[in-house]
C-alpha cells in the first residue's frame, strides 16, 4: 500500500485512491509511424527493477493525473510531479541522483 | 494428569467460578483462564489429534505459536474452527469442540496412518495419486477430501450475528508488543512527545518477566509495569491496547493490527473484531520470542510441553502438568522452570542437559534445590500411549542405547529460543544469523524501508535478539532512539535496569540424540501441526530438495494455522545438516502476513449485506421497486430486466413490453445512460479523436452516433453525441462505461494534450432520462403539451430540441434504439419522477407499458445494432461488425487508427458479424461455436464463428441471433452448425444446431419506422 503526494492537491493518498497507469514518458506514435515504433509504444515495456517513472491518478480525490518517480525494488519513491511535461523534471533528477549516483536518465 | 494447585496462578481470580463446555463435557474454570490452562486445570489431557497420523496431542505452548490445541469454538452462527486454546479467554458458557478426530478424542479410526510407518511420509500425495487414472475422481480425490483440511466449516446455512468494524488511524509510532520491551519503548516515545499507539495482543501487560522473575530497578517487574503503565495511561499523546495483535506490517508504513474486542465476553454488545488499519511513521517490534522445541523421539506426546510454557501455566493459572516433571535442555533458561515446580511442591526426578556442563547460578539453584542434573544426556525415547508415562535417557553424543528410564508424566524441553522476527520481515526486513544463540535476528543494516528509502522498523528486546532480561531495556531503549531520531524527536534516555541470574551459552541441539537411527528420526516430531518429522525433511534433501521454500511445499513443514512458529528453525537446521551447508545460507521461508490468522469478518468489517456494494439509484427507481420490477444489475446501477404483471414469467413479460412498444407505446428508464459534457475552443479536435468518424461537423441542434475505440485499436464504447453548441457536445456513453469513458478523456487531455482548450464533465446523475418508444410516442408527448414542436419537419430524426415538455424543463433527442419513432427526453433529475408519472397518465389510453433492458436488448438485436459487451469483448475492431461507414476516411488520425492498420487488424480472415437464423426457429445457445472440419492441436473441433447474441424474437416470432463468423458477410445465405450444451448419446457425435447466415438486420431494413 504505497503513499504518493498528489502534486496537485497535495495530499498524501493511500494506493486505495490512486489508479496505477503503467510506465510514464511515452512518445504517442500515430498513423503514418513505423510498425516496430507503434509496437514499441504500445507493448514493449522495459519493466525496469530501480529507478521507474510512472502514470498515476488521484482517482478517488482530486481526479488529476500526476507522475511519479519510484524505485519499483525498495518502493522509495524520490518525487511526485505535473503530468504535463515530457521528461523529468531537474528537481526530480536531482533528488534521485542524491540516493542513486550511479542512475542516469536514458 | 495436569491439575489445578490449590495455590498459584497470579492472572485468575479464584474466588469466582466459571463454567463451560469440551466435547460435550461440562466443566469449570475461573475468570483469567484460558481455554487451555482450564482444560488442563480439568485434567484433560489430550485436547486434539494431529492433521496426518491423528495422533493424540496435548497442549505444547502457552500463546499464538500453540499448534496442536485447536478447537472448534462457539456453535451455530458463531461457529468458528481452529481457534488456539491457548489464546482462547474463558467465559460463562463457552463451547468447544476438538477437531480432526473421528469417532472421539480417545479413540480415532485415522490413528491406524501412524501404526503404519511407511505410510504417508513426505511427498506421499505426489507419488501415490498418480496411475491409474480413473482412480483419481473415484477413490483417490474422496478419499483426499475427506481426510484434508482441520477443523469443521461453519455450516452455509447459518450467518455471523456478531459485527466487525475497521479503524483508521494515522499515529507516528506502532509499538507491537506490550512486554517490558513494548512498555519501555512505549514509555520513551510518550516522553519525547511522539504520537504512539501500544498493542498487546494478550489481555495482560507486561510479557513473561513476572513469570521468570525479573528484577527491575532493584524491584519484582510487576510494580515497574504498573507504574509504567500509570505513566502511560496519563500521557494523552499515548493509547493502549490490549486484546490487539499487530498482525502486518506493510509497504510505506502501512499496519493492520486485529482487534478482539468482545470475544471474551459471552453475550457481547459491542463489535466483535475490530481491523485496525494504520499509517505509521515508524514501527517498534518488541513482539519478543519463542521457544524451540527439541527434537527427541516422541517429542510429541500428550505431556511434553515447552518449557516456558510449562512456567506459564504453574506461575500465571497455577496448573500443575504433572506430578513428575523431567526437564530437558540445550540452555539454562529451562532451569526456571525446574526450580518453579520445585518451588510449586512437585517433583522434578532430573534435568536433562545435553551439554557437558551447567555450572551457571540458575543450575546452581536447581542442584540446591535436590534436582538432579543429567548434562551430557538426552531423550531416547518417551514411553506411553495416550501420554507420557516415563522417559528412556542415553547419552546425547551416542546413538541412543538406554542407560536409565525414569518414571514422569510430564516433559518440559527447550531448544534454546528465536526471536520473533515476522513484522521486521513483512516488508522486507533481512536477517542475521546468530551463531552464539543459534538463532536469526534482524540485521540492522537492512530493514525494510519506506517512500524516503529509510528504515521503519526497528525491533526491539527479545524480538531483537536481546533475550536475557539484563539486554531487554536496554536494547529497547537504543531501539526507540533510532525510531525517533528518524521522527526528529530525542529520546530523554531514561531507561530502567533489568536484572536476572546470568545465564551461560546454549549448546545448539537439532537432533537428540546427535546419532540417532532411522527408526529414531521417524518418531521425532518437526512440526506438529502437519506431522512432519526430522526423517521427512531428510528424505526431502535426498530427493533433491535443495531450497526452503520446495522443502516448506513439499514436506507441508511449516504450514497451515501456526505457519511454523515452532518447526522453522528446527527444521531449517535438519535441511542445513542433510545439505552440509550452513544454515544462514539455507536461509529461512517467507515471513507473511497475518502474524496468526485474522478473522475474515474483521477483513469484511462493515462491508457486509447492503453495505457491500452501495447501489446507485435513478430518479424513478422507487417507481420500478414499487411495481415489481425483476432487476438486472449492470454497473454499480440495478435496472429492472422487466416489469412480470401477475402470474407472468420474465419472458412473457418481457414479449408483452416488445409487442406493446413496437404497437404503441413503451418507456424506458434511460437514466442511467452516460452523460459527459465536453466543452471548450478545441472540443470538436478533441471529439474527432475520441470517435472514429467525423464529429467536428456536427452541428448544433443534431445528434451522430459515434464509436470509441482504445489506442490499441479495440473497440471500446459507443453511443449518440448531441452538439449544443459550438463549443460543447453531449457525450452518451453505455451504462457501465460513463466512469470509464470520462477517466479516458481526462487521461487523454491532461497526459498527452494538455494545451489543447477542453473540459470535460459527468453529468450522468444529473439528468433523469426516459425514453418513449412506439408508433404512439409523438401523441403521448404532445398531449403533454410546452413549448417544443415535435413534429417530423421541426425534429427529425436525429435532432434534439431544448424546451419544455409539459411542466418540465426538457431536452428531447429523436433518436432510437428500437428502430421505432423514439424520443429520449432528459429532464433534470430532480423532475424525473414526476415526468415518469406525466408519462405513464398521458399514455394510458395507448395502453403505454414500461419496460425494461431486456426488451430493450430484443428490440436492438431485431435492428442489427451491436450491444457493447455482447458483440465486443476487448478484441473486436469496428471493422469487424461492418461498422466501416461509422470510420472517417478523412482524418489523419484519432485513437485507435493506427492500431487498426496493423497486420492482424486488416487480415481479412477476422471473424465479421453476420446475423444468424436457425432453421427449426430455435433460440441459438449463447456463446455457441460455429464448427469446421478437423480438429485442433488439443483435438478440440475446429471453430468458424461464434454467437454474440441470440434471442427470441417476439416480433418475429422465431430465434434471432448475431454473431461473428470467418468470412461471414460473404456468405449469405449458407447454414452452419452450432454446438450445444446437450450431451452427446452413446456412440454418437454431440448434438448440433443448424443455423443460416443472414443479414443482421432482422426488422425494418429500409429505417423507415423510426423516421416518421
Amino acid at each position: 500500500m504505497l503513499t504518493l503526494t498528489c502534486p496537485y492537491c497535495g495530499v498524501a493518498a493511500c494506493e486505495t485512491e490512486l489508479s496505477p497507469g503503467g510506465e510514464a514518458h511515452l512518445k504517442r506514435f500515430g498513423p503514418g509511424s513505423s510498425d516496430d515504433d507503434f509496437e514499441a509504444y504500445l507493448f514493449l515495456r522495459p519493466n525496469v527493477k530501480g529507478v521507474h517513472f510512472e502514470r498515476w491518478r488521484h482517482a478517488m480525490g482530486c481526479g488529476k493525473w500526476f507522475l511519479a518517480a519510484r524505485d519499483t525494488a525498495t518502493l522509495e519513491v524520490f518525487g511526485t510531479y505535473s503530468a504535463q511535461t515530457t521528461e523529468p523534471p531537474p528537481g526530480i533528477v536531482e533528488a534521485i541522483r542524491a540516493k542513486r549516483p550511479d542512475w542516469s536518465p536514458t | 494428569m495436569s491439575t489445578r494447585l490449590s495455590e498459584g496462578g497470579r492472572l485468575i481470580d479464584r474466588s469466582r467460578k466459571i463454567a463451560f463446555r469440551f466435547d460435550g463435557k461440562r466443566l469449570t474454570g475461573h475468570p483469567g483462564d484460558t481455554l487451555a490452562s482450564a482444560l488442563m486445570a480439568n485434567g484433560q489431557r489430550i485436547v486434539g489429534r494431529s492433521f496426518k497420523y491423528h495422533r493424540p496431542r496435548g497442549v505444547v505452548a502457552s500463546g499464538a505459536e500453540e499448534p496442536n490445541a485447536l478447537v472448534n469454538l462457539g456453535e451455530g452462527g458463531r461457529h468458528e474452527p481452529n481457534q488456539r486454546a491457548t489464546t482462547t479467554e474463558l467465559f460463562e458458557g463457552l463451547a468447544a469442540t476438538s477437531q480432526n478426530r473421528w469417532p472421539s478424542l480417545d479413540f480415532d479410526i485415522g490413528e491406524v496412518n501412524a501404526l503404519i510407518p511407511r505410510f504417508l511420509p513426505a511427498g506421499f500425495y505426489y507419488k501415490t495419486f498418480i496411475h491409474p487414472r480413473p482412480f483419481w475422481k473415484h477413490v483417490f480425490e474422496p478419499f483426499i477430501r475427506h481426510s484434508a483440511g482441520l477443523g469443521r466449516a461453519p455450516d452455509p446455512r447459518t450467518t455471523d450475528p456478531d459485527r466487525y468494524e475497521h479503524f483508521y488511524v494515522h499515529t507516528d509510532l506502532v509499538i507491537a508488543g506490550g512486554g517490558i520491551a513494548g512498555l519501555q519503548a512505549a514509555l520513551e516515545a510518550g516522553r519525547a512527545g511522539a504520537k504512539v499507539l501500544l498493542c498487546e495482543q494478550t489481555a495482560h501487560w507486561g510479557g513473561r518477566a513476572p513469570v521468570d522473575g525479573v528484577e527491575i530497578d532493584g524491584a519484582p517487574a510487576e510494580a515497574w509495569i504498573a507504574a509504567a503503565l500509570a505513566e502511560l495511561e496519563g500521557m494523552e499523546n499515548v493509547h493502549l491496547r490490549l486484546r490487539t495483535m499487530v498482525a502486518g506490517v506493510y509497504d510505506h508504513g502501512y499496519v493492520i493490527a486485529y482487534e478482539r474486542v468482545a470475544d471474551h465476553v459471552a453475550a457481547p454488545d459491542a463489535p466483535r473484531h475490530r481491523l485496525w488499519r494504520i499509517r505509521a511513521a515508524q514501527v517498534v517490534s518488541a513482539t519478543g520470542a519463542f521457544e524451540r522445541p527439541l527434537s527427541f523421539p516422541g517429542n510429541d506426546k500428550p505431556g511434553v510441553m515447552l518449557a516456558s510454557a510449562m512456567r506459564d501455566y504453574l506461575v500465571n493459572w497455577g496448573v500443575s502438568p504433572g506430578d513428575r516433571t523431567v526437564v530437558v535442555t540445550n540452555n539454562d533458561d529451562a532451569y526456571r522452570t525446574a526450580i518453579a515446580i520445585r518451588k510449586a511442591g512437585l517433583d522434578v526426578p532430573c534435568i536433562v542437559d545435553a551439554r557437558d556442563t551447567a555450572d551457571g547460578p540458575l543450575p546452581q539453584e536447581a542442584r540446591a534445590l535436590g534436582i538432579p542434573v543429567k548434562t551430557g544426556m538426552a531423550i531416547a525415547n518417551v514411553k506411553g500411549l495416550r501420554g507420557v508415562v516415563a522417559v528412556q535417557l542415553c547419552r546425547q553424543a551416542g546413538e541412543g542405547a538406554v542407560i536409565e528410564d525414569v518414571i514422569c508424566e510430564a516433559v518440559a524441553m527447550s531448544g534454546g529460543w528465536s526471536p520473533v522476527v515476522h513484522l521486521w520481515s513483512h516488508c522486507g526486513g533481512k536477517l542475521a544469523w546468530d551463531a552464539g544463540g543459534a538463532f536469526f535476528r534482524p540485521d540492522h543494516e537492512k530493514p525494510p524501508t519506506s517512500h524516503d528509502g529509510e528504515g521503519f522498523v526497528v525491533c526491539a528486546g527479545a524480538a531483537d535478539g536481546a533475550l536475557h532480561a539484563s539486554e531487554v531495556l536496554g536494547n529497547a531503549g537504543a531501539a526507540t532512539g533510532r525510531a525517533l531520531a528518524r521522527l526528529g524527536l530525542s529520546a530523554p534516555g531514561r531507561v530502567a535496569t533489568a536484572s536476572a541470574p546470568d545465564e551461560a551459552a546454549l549448546s545448539p541441539v537439532w537432533m537428540m540424540p546427535q546419532g540417532a537411527g532411522p527408526k529414531k528420526r521417524a518418531k521425532m516430531w518437526l512440526d506438529f501441526q502437519n506431522d512432519v518429522k526430522v526423517s521427512d525433511v531428510q528424505l526431502a534433501a535426498r530427493e533433491g530438495y535443495e531450497s526452503v521454500e520446495h522443502t516448506k511445499r513439499y514436506t507441508t513443514l511449516g504450514m497451515a494455522t501456526d505457519q511454523g512458529k515452532l518447526s522453522n528453525i528446527n527444521g531449517l537446521a535438519v535441511l542445513a545438516d542433510a545439505l552440509g551447508a550452513p544454515i544462514p545460507q539455507v536461509g529461512t521461508t517467507t515471513f507473511r502476513p497475518p502474524f496468526t490468522p485474522i478473522s475474515m469478518g474483521a477483513i469484511a468489517g462493515e462491508a457486509r449485506g447492503a453495505v457491500f456494494q452501495p447501489i446507485r439509484r435513478t430518479p424513478i427507481q422507487d417507481w420500478h421497486e414499487r411495481n415489481g420490477a425483476a432487476w438486472e444489475p449492470v454497473g454499480h446501477w440495478r435496472r429492472p430486466y422487466c416489469f412480470p404483471r401477475d402470474g407472468e414469467t420474465k419472458r412473457d413479460a418481457v414479449n408483452r413490453e416488445i409487442l406493446a412498444t413496437r404497437t404503441s407505446v413503451g418507456l424506458l428508464d434511460a437514466s442511467t445512460l452516460g452523460k459527459i459534457l465536453v466543452k471548450g475552443a478545441d472540443a470538436g479536435r478533441f471529439m474527432d479523436m475520441l470517435y472514429t468518424n467525423m464529429m467536428s461537423t456536427l452541428k448544433p441542434g443534431r445528434c451522430r452516433y459515434g464509436l470509441m475505440c482504445s489506442e490499441n485499436g479495440f473497440l471500446m464504447d459507443d453511443g449518440v453525441v448531441a452538439r449544443l453548441d459550438d463549443e460543447t457536445f453531449l457525450v452518451h456513453t453505455t451504462t457501465g462505461g460513463a466512469d470509464r469513458i470520462h477517466a479516458h478523456m481526462e487521461d487523454w487531455l491532461q497526459c498527452e494534450w494538455w494545451d489543447w482548450k477542453v473540459y470535460t464533465a459527468n453529468v450522468t446523475e444529473q439528468w433523469a432520462q426516459v425514453a418513449v418508444v412506439g408508433p404512439n410516442a409523438r401523441k403521448v408527448l404532445e398531449k403533454l403539451g410546452g413549448d417544443i414542436d415535435l413534429s417530423k419537419e421541426a425534429l427529425p430524426f436525429m435532432a434534439w430540441a431544448e424546451g419544455r415538455i409539459g411542466g418540465f424543463d426538457a431536452r428531447v433527442f429523436r433518436i432510437s434504439f428500437s428502430g421505432e419513432l423514439s424520443f429520449e427526453v432528459a429532464v433534470p433529475a430532480s423532475q424525473g419522477r414526476a415526468f415518469w408519472d406525466a408519462l405513464l397518465d398521458a399514455g394510458a389510453e395507448f395502453g403505454i407499458t414500461p419496460y425494461g433492458t431486456e426488451a430493450l436488448h430484443v428490440m436492438r438485436a431485431e435492428k442489427g445494432f451491436i450491444m457493447i459487451g455482447d458483440e465486443t469483448d476487448g478484441t473486436v475492431i469496428p471493422q469487424d461488425l461492418g461498422l466501416d461507414w461509422a470510420i472517417s476516411k478523412k482524418k489523419d488520425d484519432y485513437l485507435g487508427k493506427r492500431a487498426q492498420e496493423r497486420a492482424h487488424m486488416t487480415d481479412p480472415a477476422r471473424w465479421k458479424l453476420v446475423g444468424l437464423e436457425t432453421l427449426d426457429g430455435s433460440v441459438l445457445p449463447d456463446g455457441a461455436y460455429a464448427i469446421a472440419e478437423g480438429v485442433n492441436d488439443n483435438a478440440q473441433r475446429n471453430t468458424q464463428g461464434r454467437v454474440t447474441s441470440t434471442y427470441w424474437s417476439p416480433t418475429l416470432e422465431k430465434g434471432i441471433a448475431m454473431g461473428l463468423v470467418l468470412n461471414g458477410p460473404d456468405r449469405m445465405g449458407e447454414v452452419l452448425e452450432f454446438n450445444t450444451t446437450r450431451k452427446a448419446a452413446r456412440g454418437e457425435d454431440a448434438p448440433t444446431v443448424k443455423a443460416r447466415i443472414v443479414s443482421p438486420v432482422f426488422y425494418d431494413a429500409q429505417g423507415e419506422k423510426q423516421d416518421v
